[in-house]
């Protein structure tokens, strides 16, 4: 009766077995709440509101109030509709600047680690030397330099120096699993390396793939506010950085408008502090050692 | 049928290739259909380099292989595919040779992917289904599990089965029963045997003395990545000509026999040397037998 049931439970999959504990890990269902929830108001948000942030509507300096929810600026800017569209943005260049890693990262992970010899040494190097590259000072000189800064380029010059580690652990991982048995089976199937990657080698790694994809999520976000905190981010539109770099131009910290730096603020502690927690929770959930009883 | 002429393998290594390391050293040999052949060798002689280059998974630095007078080194990646309908492998480790997080079945899966698209999904389970058959499993018991749920014999077994999917002339067989448990080792060895019988031919792999005589009728005993002896099984195992080989049957332990009562004599071999350098010829020393000449 028991190794009956066990023998079903096993058929079902290990992906099925991921998704149950997936559901019913409190980390990730904490993390995951809090990142969906705050994507949604940014999504969905800015379909009821204003869609000019930056429009002047009210009394100056405001407190929240049941007519501007957050409060207003210093200019009398609506802070709540800065801040759904800022959440907008920000979510935007998580998503694309992530991406563009990922897809970096993983190209060239899998293509090193699967080929080797000369093409491994060349991208390897690529990669080191793309790693050891001043980031934050290298984002500084081309953003400086470009005339209208919007948010797709932000997280297309993001996307372009995130990618070095998931491209060193992707290589290392194809290193070990290339070796294996059932890849030099599938070659004698004739397939081709481009569909043993994708099908023998990528389907072993899936939760490796997922977690660093939310991990360059979260470390887009943090560094394209890193960047419009200090006045390098979208000069054409509102992100959670640059509400919290025009708060502090207007030393609102001084004149007590709390409702104008804390919400945005909160906001990128929330989505990160968010996807680190979700990312934890991950970890429990594809490594059954780490699972609490 | 399968021929290797003065096939060498060798490997750059350190960086950017600055270093040469010989693997296989000018080996010659051919199979013909319904023969087992043995290639037995210690750790790192280039037994295994071997079959994988048979199976054109590690290519071949200097000779040729042919297969019916059709050289597939210069193949291209068409003739490859063609090529392994005709050759097969079986590797050592069951376990690995299945991707963990897929159904063992996958494997029979691919073959139809790959080289019968068209065939109708019933004609082809009934042709998975005599093919399972054939190495003695039952479809049942192993279709729709997952590699765990299986034993080391049945996944063995299921990837000859995969390999008989294709109407296969060469199996190369790389330590296939190493890592099984005495009793179903013989169970795939008889299978080989009956594969025999059918007119494959084997290339069988091991460092098993006694699994080579069992099966084969020819044997090459390989050394440092060259052929030192080579024959018929009886010739070869009954008067073994190379210091190397009588060591190697010396070492055999025998059942009834205890190693403080009778301690094997080993012979001085000359080291490992340039490998760069072509081997010691091969000497015919009796009908079907040849050695390679010692110092």
């Amino acid at each position: 009766m028991t190794t009956d049931v066990m023998l079903t439970a096993d058929t079902v999959g290990q992906r099925r077995e991921n998704l149950y504990f997936a559901l019913r890990n409190p980390k990730v269902l904490i993390g995951l709440t809090i990142v969906v929830g705050l994507a949604l108001l940014g999504v969905i948000g800015p379909f009821f509101l204003s869609a000019t942030p930056n429009e002047y509507i009210g009394p100056k300096s405001e407190a929240p109030s049941a007519d501007h929810w957050l409060g207003t600026t210093y200019f009398g800017q609506d802070v709540f509709t800065q801040f759904v569209h800022g959440l907008r943005s920000s979510y935007l260049v998580g998503s694309l600047g992530g991406l563009i890693a990922f897809v970096i990262g993983m190209s060239v992970g899998f293509t090193a680690g699967y080929r080797g010899g000369l093409v491994d040494e060349f991208l390897n190097m690529l990669t080191n030397v793309v790693l050891v590259l001043p980031a934050l000072a290298v984002l500084i000189v081309i953003s400086s330099y470009l005339e209208v800064r919007g948010v797709i380029s932000q997280a297309v010059i993001i996307g372009l120096f995130s990618w070095p580690w998931v491209a060193r652990a992707v290589r290392a991982q194809t290193f070990t699993l290339r070796n294996r048995d059932y890849v030099d089976l599938a070659k004698l199937t004739g397939k081709r390396p481009g569909q043993i990657i994708m099908r023998e080698i990528m389907p072993n790694m899936a939760s490796y793939l997922l977690m660093s994809v939310i991990l360059l999520f979260g470390g887009a976000i943090l560094f394209a506010a890193m960047l419009d905190f200090i006045g390098m981010g979208p000069s054409n539109s509102v992100s959670l950085g640059s509400m919290m770099q025009q708060a502090m131009a207007w030393s609102s910290l001084h004149l007590g408008l709390w409702w104008w730096f804390v919400p945005p603020g909160a906001a990128i502690t929330l989505i990160v502090g968010g996807l680190y927690i979700t990312n934890v929770g991950l970890d429990e959930v594809f490594n059954p050692k780490l699972r609490e009883k | 049928m399968l021929e290797l002429e003065k096939v060498w393998k060798s490997y750059r290594v350190g960086s950017l290739g600055s270093k040469k390391l010989t693997a296989v050293r000018d080996v010659s040999f051919s199979i013909a259909p319904g023969e087992v052949l043995s290639v037995v060798g210690e750790s790192g002689s280039g037994k295994t380099t071997v079959g994988k280059m048979v199976l054109q998974l590690i290519s071949v630095s200097k000779g040729a292989i042919r297969l019916d007078g059709e050289d597939i080194t210069k193949t291209g990646k068409r003739g490859l595919k063609e090529y392994y309908r005709n050759v097969q492998g079986v590797f050592q480790d069951p376990f690995s040779s299945y991707n963990p997080i897929f159904r063992a079945d996958r494997v029979l899966e691919m073959v139809k992917e790959s080289y019968f698209p068209r065939v109708k999904r019933s004609e082809w389970d009934s042709k998975v289904e005599d093919s399972l058959q054939s190495v003695g499993l039952e479809a049942g018991a192993v279709l729709g599990k997952y590699p765990h749920q299986l034993s080391g014999g049945q996944l063995q077994r299921m990837l000859i089965a995969r390999a008989l999917l294709l109407d296969i002339k060469v199996l190369v067989a790389d330590e296939i029963i190493s890592m099984l448990d005495a009793s179903t080792r013989i169970d795939v060895l008889n299978l080989l045997g009956s594969l025999k019988e059918r007119g494959l031919a084997v290339l069988f792999v091991t460092h098993d003395l006694s699994l080579a005589n069992y099966i084969s009728e020819r044997v090459i005993i390989m050394r440092h990545g060259a052929i030192v002896e080579t024959g018929a099984t009886g010739k070869v195992f009954g008067d073994p000509r190379h210091p190397y080989s009588r060591n190697l049957l010396a070492s055999v332990p025998q059942l009834h026999t205890k190693w403080s009562e009778n301690p094997i004599p080993v012979v001085e071999l000359e080291p490992d040397g340039d490998r760069s350098r072509p081997p010691a010829p091969l000497t015919k020393v009796d009908e079907r037998h040849w050695v390679a000449s010692v110092g």
